[in-house]
């Protein structure tokens, strides 16, 4: 059974192509059949993060409007035997994503891959719409930071509203991803805790991503976090994220503040 | 200069050089794509254009391969035509 899941957030930067990136890899890893879809019209960068940037022929607009067929579209990761990615077009605005194309599209995608990865654009304008559409489930990516948590309430009112699922009275499935979770300002009472962000959006906690130069480098070589450090501790929450997608219960962990050398140097030049 | 030596102290693993070229490559193409027609989708239409006056083209069975280099780009057409049409022809090896 294919699962239809959208990655949202309302606001920008706060890590949805980054965390479709790493959640694709992670389940293709599983052996999982996946394909992420950059929803991204006009300012696609999934291609970047996957590292597949040289590589795109046909995109989503091109599909939709019949210009060229599915497989053609499907770029195959290099690193990855079950991993595929839709790029978004570059040029072409945004209404050319009809709710009828992009239903094709997706039901075509259903038919091919377990998982279907949907990134939205940040907002709520027609990108981020059609992205959530025909979702089952959605991640939505919160920074533990005033502006991203009113942003994720008003994305779950849309999930809870706007969406296929919806309108025919089921429900989408809702988990809450904190990303850029900075475990030294939590200690210092400098951020939102885990626990009022959870209470505030009343949604299951996906997993907690932690603050690390792994992403920045991950993006700079344009490999998903999830393979290019396996070890580091992005890498394992989001296989861990995975994990709890396919339904697995996995302890979550909390990220703890790292006291190495060069982070006590840098409080002390700091302070 | 310090650029090199900071990598070097680094034991050579700095990433940002790698996205600075992936960057520059990918930015010489898009900032060329707002001015003039994409040379390599150009190519591809009419390459395609050409096969299918002299073959009806299956849609599914055509793959357009594409890789965007610093030198040089490849672009690979793969058709698959049906025998009947090529019977004639003397096979390429």
């Amino acid at each position: 059974m294919a699962k239809v899941l959208v990655v949202t957030s309302g606001k920008g930067g706060v890590g949805k192509t980054t965390t479709t990136a790493a959640l694709g890899a992670a389940l293709a890893q599983r052996g999982d059949k996946v394909v992420v879809v950059d929803f991204d019209v006009g300012l696609r960068n999934l291609d970047l993060i996957m590292g597949a940037e040289r590589r795109v022929v046909f995109d989503l607009i091109n599909v939709v409007q019949g210009v060229a067929k599915l497989p053609q579209a499907l770029i195959k990761d290099k690193r990855l035997e079950n991993l595929w990615l839709l790029p978004a077009s570059q040029t072409r605005d945004k209404d050319a994503l009809t709710e009828e194309g992009v239903g094709k599209v997706i039901d075509e995608l259903r038919a091919r891959f377990d998982w279907v990865i949907c990134d939205s654009p940040a907002g709520i304008e027609r990108g981020a719409s059609m992205a959530m559409r025909f979702a089952d489930e959605a991640v939505i990516v919160t920074n533990p930071e005033v502006s991203s948590v009113r942003d994720s309430d008003r994305i779950i009112g849309m999930l809870d509203s706007k969406t296929v699922r919806a309108e025919k009275g089921e429900r989408v499935e809702k988990h809450i991803l904190i990303t850029r979770y900075d475990p030294s300002r939590a200690a210092r009472g400098e951020m939102l805790t885990i626990e009022d962000i959870l209470e505030i959006l009343a949604t299951p906690l996906l997993g907690i991503i932690p603050e690390s130069q792994d992403v920045l480098r991950a993006s700079n070589v344009g490999t998903p976090v999830t393979l290019s450090n396996t070890e580091g501790a992005p890498a394992r929450a989001y296989t861990d994220a995975a994990r709890r997608l396919c339904g697995e219960t996995v302890a979550m962990q909390v990220p703890v503040e790292r006291k190495g050398l060069m982070d006590r140097l840098l409080r002390r030049r700091a302070a | 200069m310090s650029m090199g030596l900071l990598r070097l102290l680094r034991g050579n693993k700095a990433s940002a050089p790698v996205a600075r070229e992936r960057l520059q490559i990918l930015l010489a193409h898009e900032r060329g794509l707002r001015g003039q027609p994409d040379l390599l989708g150009v190519l591809r239409e009419e390459i395609l254009a050409v096969v299918s006056r002299h073959v009806a083209l299956d849609p599914t069975k055509v793959i357009v391969r594409l890789e965007r280099g610093d030198e040089v780009s490849t672009l690979e057409v793969d058709i698959e035509v049906p025998n009947d049409i090529e019977r004639k022809r003397v096979a390429v090896g």
